[in-house]
């Protein structure tokens, strides 16, 4: 079946099995930067926006994003970007699989929470797992690039 | 120094962030036929007949692999130096199906869909068998996992297939009976560690093409790409030079791959159809049908006079490997020889047991590869042995543990699958991780527990821990450093990064030599047939070894630049990385000196290649404190504050540093407290998803204080050694030893539950009734 999805503000069009998820439809169509991690939305690799909010691809049907926004890392370069100079800064990129996703939920966080404390930005981020930080470092740099931002 | 010890941003942490296509499967061929694996439903078969008739007549089908179309060629995944010190006892598929998701077949087709539905279409009859599924009752068990004639070892490691044992050692310095029986103090413990999921990120990803000079070319998210290579020209009898394995950026590893995992069906698929192939496990294909950690049953005897002199140390394992025997012998070895030199005064020390088959999801490398279950033993037997004694834990282990300049037997004795390497600690700083640690955690005024509000009692602990830096002789790492036009390099390594920064790190070391920035060292690595080789990213061999590889090749380039600035200038110069400076005073810049060698003057490339092995594998040493509020009413515990000490010699980037320690402590509190791999009594894994399998996300920790220890290796690059596994070894047996400083339970067994320290504080409520 046929969906329309803005995605990043382009209007696209897809032919989708009506079981198809998001994720394989964004990675089948190179939106290779949303990441395949736990299959059952539990880890937060393949976060994608949802008119703003962040949501699991590998568990909403494509044609439930049918004339949505669909925001994936591509379209929030800049913020990725500036951001990175963050992690960059504070030793918290390691292997980076799930830092677009991360991007994304911070931009939304950003949005939706005013002068979030240290538990306010842990609690909304968790869903987003790393293997690899312990964690620390992605949080001070997450703090001082709101600082930034402000 | 300039660049190397200092805290620089990754070089391509920005890219990944933005989302730029740099993994495995974000290479793959567009047109790329997928590869799917029927898996065994059973934990022990015999597979009768495969009828695939259905599902070859599907449309978009173009492959069905069974065992018939492979060679009997046994071979080990491992991914280690060869020969393995791993028996070579794996089929790429096999008439015998061993655990719950072994290999029985494969599919390749034009989409997932398809594949999936032919998987389902095929049918397969077995023969099924009695399993072993307990790793107590293995060896001799009427049950033979591997009665195939073919498989062997590469050297003797103790395998004898016939009674269900993968792997046996042993070994004793001194005696250690006639020194326990002359103890004032004998303690005698058995402790259990459970299996572990490395739960990388990324899963296993891999996919193939024949390229345009008829290569295969296979990328591969691998910790180890020339062995990837090895494997698979040995295991598919394909020549190694058709050959190219290309690790792109890795999304973790932690040891998970080490081994090979769909490298092999992927690369016969492409071989057989010439058509480009992929395959992503599915979380659950990684829970299920990778490796996890080995599960060990440690029993322990420590002896000690009353002055807290330790006098004899008796340690003897069982190791369950599961269903193949991959990192069998060298995991059993290093839960050994990389715990017990941390008491180097003993007398007389004993390690010896057996490492069995069971019809379980194999085991593997990860990180910390044994020594993290050894020093949970140890290091909790220290404790009881000490309250024994009545003596301070800290004054104790003060007293017994290793110090700078000193050495132990063992490093002599065993190595990894062979003899060892004697070695004097040249930089050890345990003393200081020890001081420093107390001080940050404010022990004194916490050890060893507090009644804080209502029923919360707060506890410390702590541990010591070593590791080491490469296997000596073994691991071998090269680098080449090439000039290029207008004065930058480009630096070709076989170090592979999987997410733990080597590029940076390595990068930082060649620029630091050169006295050039970091953004002139522009860096590619693991590419089979450009780069030069190098074992691959485990063993803690990196930073060490790689390292040194990449400080010689530099070393050489900048005699290479000083010559021809002096042939250019026609005196002797020096050379402060930009500009060359003649005795008369005359300069040129590297910048014209490059551009004079390729357009203008005395032409030629200037290229350095130089290669390294360890002849000692320096250990990283740490303390780690762990302070928790224990609820004595629930069992409940949160953890306030990990404090973790460490010498890793000179850090090269001290934030990377970090990143390595605190990644390895937090998986160490994920082993010791929340991961468990639970399987029915069936056989079958229950926690095969991340909704079964917690780890730690980023609220349960509430802090993470690391320091590192002022410490030189003279041997390792700019003083360093290896850092990638020490962080994860003190967790379990620091926090067992805090839970018991709070509630006087003593918890044996990995991991810590809550329910485990209620059920111990009901228990010592009845018995003091």
């Amino acid at each position: 079946m046929k969906v329309s999805i803005i995605i990043n503000d382009y209007q696209k069009e897809f032919e989708v099995d009506p079981g198809e998820y998001l994720l394989d439809t964004l990675r089948n169509h190179h939106y290779t930067s949303v990441k395949r991690g736990c299959d059952n939305s539990t880890c937060g690799a393949c976060t994608v926006l949802l008119d703003g909010k962040p949501v699991p691809s590998c568990s909403l049907l494509t044609v439930k994003a049918n004339g949505h926004n669909i925001t994936t890392v591509e379209g929030i370069q800049e913020e990725a970007s500036s951001l990175s100079k963050h992690f960059g800064h504070e030793g918290a990129d390691q292997c980076g699989y799930c830092n677009p996703s991360l991007a994304l939920t911070v931009h939304a966080m950003r949005r939706e929470l005013i002068n979030p404390s240290d538990e306010d930005i842990k609690q909304y981020l968790v869903g987003n797992l790393c293997r690899c930080t312990g964690y620390e470092a992605q949080h001070r740099a997450t703090k001082s690039y709101l600082e930034e931002i402000k | 120094m300039k660049v190397v010890n200092q805290g620089l941003p990754s070089i391509d942490g920005r890219g990944l962030m933005m989302g730029k296509k740099a993994y495995t499967d974000d290479l793959a061929d567009a047109d790329s036929l997928i590869v799917k694996v029927l898996r065994s439903p059973h934990p022990y078969a015999k597979i009768v007949k495969i009828d695939t008739s259905k599902a070859d007549a599907l449309y978009g089908v173009e492959l069905i692999l069974t065992h018939k179309d492979f060679d009997r060629r046994p071979f080990t995944r491992a991914g280690q130096g060869y020969p393995e010190p791993s028996p070579h006892d794996k089929f790429v598929l096999d008439e015998y199906v061993r655990y719950i998701g072994d290999e029985v077949c494969a599919v390749a087709a034009i989409s997932e869909k398809i594949a999936s539905k032919a998987i389902s279409l095929i049918e397969v009859s077995y023969d099924v068998l009695e399993p072993v599924l307990d790793f107590e009752q293995a060896i001799d068990n009427d049950v033979v996992i591997h009665p195939e004639p073919e498989i062997h070892e590469m050297f003797p490691i103790g395998f004898e297939p016939k009674r269900n044992i993968a792997a046996a050692y042993s070994m004793e310095v001194g005696n250690v009976e006639s020194e326990l029986a002359e103890c004032d103090v004998v303690i005698d413990e058995t402790f259990y560690t459970q299996a572990q999921q490395h739960m990388m990120m990324e899963p296993h990803t891999v996919n193939a093409r024949i390229d345009y000079q008829s290569r295969l070319v296979i990328y591969s998210s691998t910790q180890t790409p020339v062995h990837v290579r090895r494997i698979i020209s040995q295991a598919l009898d394909y020549p190694l030079s058709k050959i190219r394995v290309i690790k792109p950026r890795v999304g973790g590893g932690f040891g998970g791959k080490q081994a090979l995992h769909g490298e092999l069906l992927v690369s016969k698929v492409t071989l057989l159809t010439g058509k480009p192939s992929k395959m992503v496990y599915t979380r659950k294909e990684v829970f299920e049908s990778s490796y996890s950690r080995h599960p060990m049953k440690i029993d322990i005897k420590l002896g000690a006079m009353k002055d807290g002199t330790l006098r004899a140390i008796d340690c003897k394992i069982l190791s369950d490997t599961g269903a193949y025997g991959e990192h069998a012998l060298t995991v059993f070895m290093v839960a050994g020889s990389k715990v017990l030199p941390l008491y180097n005064k003993v007398k007389a020390v004993k390690f010896y047991g057996d490492v069995v088959y069971t019809n379980h999801t194999p085991a593997g490398a990860f990180r910390g590869y044994g020594a993290i279950q050894g020093n949970y033993a140890l290091e909790s037997a220290v404790d009881i042995l000490c309250e024994q004694l009545q003596i301070d834990p800290i004054v104790f282990r003060q007293k017994n543990m290793i110090l700078e300049g000193e050495t132990s037997p063992i490093f002599e004795i065993m190595g990894e699958g062979t003899e060892g390497t004697a070695m004097i600690m040249e930089s050890c700083k345990l003393d200081y991780c020890v001081k420093r640690g107390l001080e940050l955690i404010d022990w004194t005024n916490k050890y060893p527990s507090k009644l804080m509000n209502g029923s919360i009692k707060k506890g410390v602990g702590m541990a010591i821990a070593m590791q080491g830096s490469g296997i000596p002789y073994i691991d071998m790492a090269a680098a080449t450093i090439k000039l290029n036009d207008d004065g930058f390099y480009n630096l070709l390594i076989g170090a592979t990064d999987i997410g733990q920064g080597s590029d940076t790190i390595l990068a930082q070391i060649a620029a630091e030599e050169l006295g050039t920035t970091l953004d002139q060292m522009i860096v590619y690595s693991s590419d089979s047939d450009l780069t030069p080789f190098d074992t691959g990213a485990y063993a803690s061999s990196t930073t060490y070894v790689s390292g040194n590889a990449v400080m010689n090749a530099a070393r050489e380039m900048k005699k290479m630049l000083i010559e021809e600035a002096e042939r250019a200038l026609k005196c002797k110069v020096t050379f402060d990385g930009v500009t060359f400076t003649g005795e008369d005073g005359k300069e040129i810049t590297l910048k014209n000196l490059s551009n004079r060698l390729y357009y203008n003057e005395d032409q030629k490339q200037l290229t350095a290649t130089s290669s390294y092995v360890g002849h000692k594998s320096p250990p990283p040493f740490m303390a780690g404190f762990v302070e928790i509020d224990v609820d004595m009413e629930t069992g409940e515990f949160e953890i306030q504050d990990y404090v973790s000490v460490v010498d890793c010699g000179t850090t090269i980037n001290p934030k990377l540093a970090l990143g390595q320690v605190e990644g390895g402590i937090m998986q160490g509190i994920g082993m010791a407290v929340y991961e468990d791999v639970k399987i029915s009594d069936k056989g079958k894994m229950i926690s095969n998803s991340l909704l079964n399998y917690r780890i730690p996300t980023r609220v349960e920790v509430k802090k993470l204080t690391t320091e590192f220890a002022d410490s030189y290796e003279d041997s390792g690059p700019f003083g360093a050694k290896s850092v990638g596994e020490i962080g994860i070894d003190t967790p379990p047996a620091a926090i067992a030893n805090a839970i018991y400083n709070a509630t006087g339970v003593r918890i044996n067994s990995l991991p810590i539950t809550p329910e485990k320290i209620l059920k111990g504080i009901k228990e010592r409520k009845d018995a003091k009734r």
